[in-house]
């Protein structure tokens, strides 16, 4: 069933009978081309380009819970493609690239809203930086606009520009930039896989790699056995605990990364919003609710819990840019797990089983790059060579010293 | 989270920076034929596991010591705490 304006006014006018459940809950079936191994943004991305842009019709995602109910419903909606370095930005920028067609493509209402992404620097060092960081954006073909402090406080009159310690001298701005529908993403993707034939199989949960001879054959669920000729690991947060049942030790610690939103309220901020001083981050959902966030909480963890300290951090940021928001009561907070890798960047590559393939790492920056890792994964599965936006990602760059570290942290997961 | 230091008795995960998994405390020889591949092993994989995790815990707004904690990944119940120069001499290491 195809959405649209007037299939809306047909429904109502029909009593809304007509409507279908959005997916169909199949049995497994012994044998898939591909199956790939985790219902969540990732999973279903790579399962609707699988099947729509590279072809695929003998498909399976398996889904230890429920669709949607890990990573891409815990994050902070917040979509941009402002990195630096060469082997990230072309692939993020292809990602927001995705975003701006999603809707039509998967014909699921994302709402996805360009409303812009303004980061904050508050020295003359940082301006720098974020000079070259926009002309590395452009020169990938992104936007970028550098705002002094006059233009910032016109769009932003709220912020705290005369902090003594901090005093906000202006902005880096990614004006495509923006938020989407968290959920709607998850439901969109797997409709549209749904639709061309991928059978996405819930509460099924992994509990085994069946791998004879160097060579995957499938996995082994609370479902039984399903084979497959190839099969794709998108997982993570929890790649720790899939790839360690294939003996594999990856260059990734999990974390926990909290966020926040408070009761909801009138409009009052237009974009997204980063703090350069500290780690905030903050953005207004349609309901209302300030969505923010910060810093992980920095220890492995698997809880979907952190600590009070890192709150009390949170909010001391959020105090230090915008002093108003200490009148909006705090709703609710929750945390997700993150790969957290040894540069900070992902991996989207073959490993050494055949027929494994793995697509993790992807630390607190996983939503936005949902659509290009759903599609430079779909194209690895499909045609065994990475996509050209993605050839950096490689699984062994450690040992070879190909690392992509945005923040030069080094091999510290919890400092990226 | 609460740390029960061996040293200063229960204090508040706060005044702790974290390094990470305690196999760090075993630097591979630099000297070794396989220096390389061990090297590669000891700064960029994990373990990582989902359970009993013993880390590395700096005490940096205290008296500076390293300790090795033992923690659930799971539920982030502390169930030991040593001294990580302990830990250490009794892998056989000098110092």
């Amino acid at each position: 069933m195809r959405y649209s304006g007037f299939r809306v006014i047909k429904e109502a006018l029909t009593g809304h009978k007509g409507w279908k459940p959005v997916w169909r809950e199949p049995e497994p079936k012994s044998h898939y081309d591909v199956i790939i191994i985790g219902g969540g943004g990732h999973g279903l991305a790579t399962a609707h380009y699988l099947s729509k842009v590279y072809g695929q019709r003998n498909v399976a995602v398996v889904e230890k819970g429920w669709i949607g109910g890990g990573n891409v419903g815990r994050n902070t909606t917040i979509v941009r493609s402002n990195y630096l370095l060469d082997g990230n930005e072309p692939f993020y920028e292809f990602s927001l690239k995705l975003w701006e067609g999603l809707e039509q493509d998967v014909n699921y209402n994302a709402m996805m809203s360009q409303r812009g992404i303004i980061n904050l620097f508050h020295t003359d060092g940082q301006r720098d930086a974020y000079i070259r960081r926009g002309n590395a954006m452009i020169l990938n073909g992104a936007d970028a606009e550098l705002l002094d402090a006059d233009q910032v406080r016109a769009e932003h009159p709220y912020l705290n520009f005369e902090d003594a310690r901090f005093p906000i001298k202006g902005g880096l701005v990614q004006r495509r930039a923006g938020t989407a529908r968290h959920d709607a993403v998850a439901w969109g993707y797997a409709r549209s896989a749904d639709l061309h034939g991928v059978d996405i199989i819930q509460n099924c949960e992994v509990t085994g790699l069946r791998i004879e001879n160097g060579t995957c054959l499938g996995v082994e669920t609370s479902k039984g056995f399903i084979g497959a000729s190839k099969v794709g690991c998108a997982v993570a947060g929890n790649s720790g605990r899939v790839m360690g049942m294939a003996g594999m030790r990856l260059p990734i610690e999990s974390h926990v990364l909290q966020a926040f939103v408070s009761e909801g309220l009138k409009p009052v901020l237009p974009s997204v919003i980063t703090f350069g001083a500290g780690h905030f981050y903050v953005s207004q959902s349609d309901k209302g609710g300030l969505v923010f966030g910060g810093d992980i909480d920095g220890y492995n963890t698997y809880a979907q819990r952190g600590n009070l300290p890192v709150v009390e951090d949170v909010c001391e940021g959020g105090m230090a840019l915008m002093p108003m928001i200490g009148r909006a009561r705090l709703l609710r907070m929750w945390g997700g797990v993150m790969d957290m890798s040894m540069d900070g960047s992902p991996i989207i590559d073959r490993t050494p089983v055949q027929g494994l393939y793995f697509n993790g790492g992807w630390c607190y920056g996983g939503f936005k790059a949902t659509p290009a890792s759903g599609y430079c994964f779909a194209h690895l599965l499909a045609k065994d060579e990475p996509h050209p936006v993605a050839t950096a990602y490689r699984l062994d760059r450690f040992r070879t010293g190909r690392m992509i570290d945005e923040k030069g942290a080094g091999n510290q997961p919890n400092l990226h | 989270m609460i740390i029960n230091h061996p040293l200063l008795g229960p204090r508040d995960a706060s005044e702790f920076t974290y390094l990470g998994d305690a196999s760090l405390i075993d630097r591979p020889d630099g000297m070794a034929e396989n220096a390389a591949d061990a090297f590669y092993d000891y700064a960029y994989l994990r373990d990582n596991p989902a359970g009993e995790h013993r880390e590395l815990w700096y005490h940096e707004a205290g008296d500076r010591s390293w300790l090795v904690v033992t923690r659930n990944t799971l539920t982030h119940e502390i169930s030991k705490v040593e001294l990580a120069r302990d830990v250490a001499r009794a892998r056989g290491r000098t110092k």
